[in-house]
């Protein structure tokens, strides 16, 4: 009972200054061991690891400022686009209606122009028929004149005469 | 000495030296848990990858876990210094534990006891006790400095001092003798049910569901003391080390 009870309390080999020492250097030994072995490069890989994660987050974070700075920039350029388009077509229809205007206004003009010059040579076309009609009439009054003077003539010789030279002037003419 | 009725492979008063004894199955556990944690170890550092897998993964899950104790009881500025501590206190306590349960085997005439846990010597955990206690120390030196770390024993009373020096030896005494007591006594029960299980055939048949089910406890201590080892371990060198105690 004794052996029992005294092997309860200190256990198989007791207090042994051998297991100690031979303790402490393994436990020395190994810590030092892993260290080297296995905890080290196992930080390490985390470590790395963690640097991976937070550089790639930075960098998708970096993509993503990129990104919504070149859309603001695109949809910029569009609506610029869109309205330089929107400016030049306001343009071109201004100018079609003042080449309109001015098309319809030359040829108006020129309408103008040519009805008049047409009208003006209309009556000087008749201003010289007249005028030569005049001049004919004259001559001939003279000869009819110089005629009835030159011969006595009875009233229906005379008539006769008269209508002769009418008949002659009306063939001349 | 004996361990009810085993005897302790012993060389006293080695190489001559009166006051050296070494129990020598205790030196060859503590050999191959050393073994077994340094193989485990390397193993899983093997290979390593950026994306890790399998046996890489647990062993980031373990120190994980560690680093959860550590962070509980400082920051983690000065908590990194003690990772390697932890982690290897841990696997080695953890993995000695476990060796008590898978077997206990005698050998010889004198049915000397070869293989057991190594944690269930008091021998053995009071050096690792009084390993983290020293450490404790240093570091309260080496991070503080000498006055600082004089302050902490007349803080917040200079009354407390004798009280204070009392908690440094019986700190390194609970620690270690916590660890001793859980897996002896995990040890003790196993041993005596496999006596039970080879006495006769009605006691193996009475002793197996017992058996199965106390080195599942066992199992369950073992990972729980290596915890509290751990756990201790951080406390202690957080006294020491941290500003704000």
């Amino acid at each position: 009972m004794q052996g029992f009870t005294e092997s309860l309390v200190l256990g198989a080999g007791g207090l042994n200054l051998g297991d100690m020492l031979a303790q402490l250097v393994f436990f020395i030994l190994l810590l030092v061991l892993l260290r080297i072995f296995a905890w080290g490069p196992l930080l390490n890989m985390m470590k790395e690891r963690e640097d991976y994660v937070a550089n790639e987050i930075n960098t998708a974070e970096k993509s993503r400022e990129e990104a919504q700075r070149m859309q603001r920039e695109a949809s910029e350029e569009l609506k610029k686009t869109r309205q330089d388009a929107q400016s030049i077509i306001e343009d071109a229809r201004k100018t079609a209606g003042q080449q309109e205007r001015d098309i319809i206004e030359s040829a108006r003009t020129e309408a103008e122009r040519i009805k008049v010059s047409a009208r003006q040579e209309i009556e000087q076309e008749r201003d010289k028929a007249v005028q030569a009609l005049k001049d004919q009439v004259a001559t001939m009054s003279v000869m009819i004149a110089s005629k009835v003077i030159e011969k006595e003539l009875s009233e229906k010789d005379q008539e006769k005469l008269i209508n002769e030279y009418i008949d002659e002037a009306g063939k001349e003419r | 000495m004996n361990r009810l009725n085993h005897e302790a492979p012993m060389w006293n008063d080695a190489f001559g030296i009166p006051w050296l004894d070494f129990n020598l199955s205790n030196v060859l556990m503590m050999f191959i848990a050393s073994l077994i944690v340094f193989i485990l170890g390397v193993a899983a550092t093997r290979n390593m990858q950026r994306y890790p897998k399998g046996f890489q993964n647990f062993m980031e899950w373990l120190i994980d876990f560690i680093k959860g104790i550590i962070g509980s009881n400082m920051d983690w500025r000065t908590g990194r210094l003690f990772l390697p501590l932890g982690l290897t206190l841990f696997a080695y306590i953890f993995i000695s534990n476990m060796l008590g349960v898978i077997t206990n085997l005698s050998v010889g005439e004198n049915h000397e006891l070869w293989w057991k846990s190594p944690t269930a010597d008091p021998g053995i955990t009071l050096t690792l006790a009084t390993l983290v206690v020293v450490l404790s120390h240093y570091y309260g030196v080496k991070l503080r400095g000498g006055k600082e770390y004089s302050k902490t024993f007349i803080k917040p009373l200079p009354f407390l001092l004798p009280f204070k020096i009392i908690e440094e030896f019986s700190n390194t005494l609970t620690l270690g003798l916590r660890l001793y007591g859980n897996i002896y006594a995990g040890e003790i029960l196993i041993t005596l049910l496999v006596g039970l299980a080879t006495s006769s055939i009605f006691g193996f048949l009475g002793a197996t569901l017992p058996m199965v089910a106390w080195m599942g406890f066992s199992t369950f201590i073992g990972f729980i003391q290596a915890f509290i080892f751990v756990m201790l371990t951080m406390v202690y060198l957080s006294h020491k080390v941290s500003e704000d105690h």
